[in-house]
């Protein structure tokens, strides 16, 4: 990295999110409230990754997320890498982890759902990581995680 | 909000529960006619119109002494001018002791028992759940056959879009049934229910002849109507419709034991022919109905089969 020009630059302290699919970067962006925040949010789209082709970085200054908020990622990038940084340095690196339950991340795909016709939360129980499938709380239909839209 | 007894679907009930809501029926039906409830008000709340159900329900509070409230016709309600289901639902918390309720979506019922503390009894949410109806079809089966184990039940018509048939095949996972599923290509049963048998060791076979010979093995014909309501594509309903229609001449092998079952209301799928056959069992069926329901409510509210058993205030 040192001999590397960098091409977003260096946080000193915050989180970096790296390797989000380059059609999910502003998924990132509205799951974590990126456009809310005070603090410096720095977005790279379509750099060249050796691993994935192409990617989007997001690094955000000063800001920690907790496990439950990045969790919520794993619906729209499971293979998102984030490092966490102090000083410059990375101090940790994370995964994310598809959570048992899916609080008001994502919409029903069933137009007859009562989610969508009523201001409520959706709540979808994941009932197969492997495979990626999740059934509503409510109406009980099963449905692929990655179909679905953020609410 | 904690947890209240609301019956929103019977697919997590344990085989416990469900024979003691049958024994409790049974009870009712033996003494329909009460004065236990006595005092409470039961809330009909019916957002899709349904008379059958609805009717049922009323007629059930009514014979337990319990005074009804409620609407059975959605235009009439705040719900037109914009009111959300919370807003109705907690506005009716405030009156009734049970509230009873027919909704269109998928998942009302649910939302609802999450939003009040009084007991919701769901009566049917879109093409999700119809506990009532899987209560009653379980309470004709155990009834006609003595037993609810170890049964042949053949499901015939829309296994595709008929929550009965669904309810019905969850709900007798307990049992050790055998299914075998006659239903035309377009209407087979959905895929996920298969897979649901396979999790639950549920046997079944399926086909698409409904014969004498097919008949013959069975102890329940559970008949469905292929619903108009719900096709998209109506040439695809014409080609279907008439799929299945029994005869009395169809019966001849059957098993003495066998009854013949239809949630109701029936089109063609059925021939009169077969009304006044020994194995013609629908219009009882529909009478089941005011019992289970009868123990849906009470149980509900708390009451026990003790309770039931000894209650003092039965009218002879």
């Amino acid at each position: 990295m040192n001999n590397r020009k960098l091409l977003v630059s260096a946080i000193e302290n915050g989180t970096v999110i790296d390797h989000i699919p380059c059609d999910r970067t502003n998924d990132v962006v509205t799951l974590l409230k990126l456009h809310l925040l005070t603090s410096t949010v720095m977005i790279g789209i379509n750099l060249n990754s050796e691993k994935v082709g192409k990617k989007s970085i997001i690094k955000v200054a000063d800001r920690y997320f907790t496990d439950e908020e990045l969790n919520q990622l794993s619906v729209i990038a499971p293979d998102v890498t984030l490092c966490i940084i102090r000083n410059y340095e990375v101090v940790e690196k994370k995964r994310v982890e598809m959570p048992e339950e899916l609080c008001n991340i994502v919409k029903c795909a069933n137009p007859k759902c009562i989610t969508n016709n009523e201001p409520m939360r959706t709540i979808f129980h994941v009932i197969d990581k492997h495979q990626g499938i999740m059934k509503c709380h409510y109406c009980e239909k099963e449905q692929r995680i990655k179909d679905a839209k953020l609410k | 909000m904690s947890e209240n007894r609301s019956v929103i679907t019977l697919a997590n009930l344990t085989r416990e529960k469900i024979e003691y809501l049958l024994q409790m029926a049974t009870e009712f039906e033996r003494h329909p006619n009460r004065r236990m409830l006595e005092g409470k008000v039961v809330a009909t709340l019916f957002f899709e119109p349904s008379t059958r159900t609805r009717l049922s329900f009323e007629t059930a509070a009514n014979r337990l002494g319990a005074r009804v409230i409620g609407f059975a016709d959605p235009k009439i309600t705040s719900g037109t001018k914009g009111e959300s289901l919370k807003d109705t639902i907690k506005m009716v918390s405030n009156y009734a002791d049970v509230i009873i309720m027919r909704h269109y979506l998928e998942g009302a019922a649910r939302y609802a028992s999450e939003v009040t503390d009084v007991p919701i009894i769901n009566a049917g949410d879109g093409s999700n759940q119809h506990p009532s109806q899987t209560m009653l079809d379980m309470y004709s089966i155990f009834k006609t056959q003595g037993t609810l184990d170890n049964l042949h039940i053949h499901l015939v018509g829309d296994l595709k879009y008929g929550r009965t048939v669904h309810s019905l095949l969850m709900a007798m996972r307990h049992f050790n049934p055998t299914f075998h599923f006659i239903a035309p290509k377009e209407l087979e049963m959905p895929e996920e229910y298969k897979i649901y048998c396979h999790q639950q060791n549920i046997r079944f076979t399926e086909g698409t002849d409904l014969n004498e010979d097919v008949i013959s093995t069975a102890d329940i014909l559970y008949m469905t109507r292929v619903q108009k309501e719900r096709f998209t594509d109506l040439m695809e309903y014409e080609r279907v419709k008439d799929a299945y229609i029994l005869s009395a001449d169809m019966l001849t092998k059957a098993k003495d034991n066998m009854k013949i079952l239809h949630p109701l209301p029936r089109i063609n799928e059925i021939k009169a022919d077969v009304d006044d056959n020994p194995h013609a069992y629908y219009f009882q069926q529909a009478q089941n109905g005011l019992y289970a329901r009868e123990a849906l409510i009470s149980d509900v509210l708390n009451y026990t089969l003790d309770d039931i058993t000894n209650d003092q205030t039965i009218i002879s």
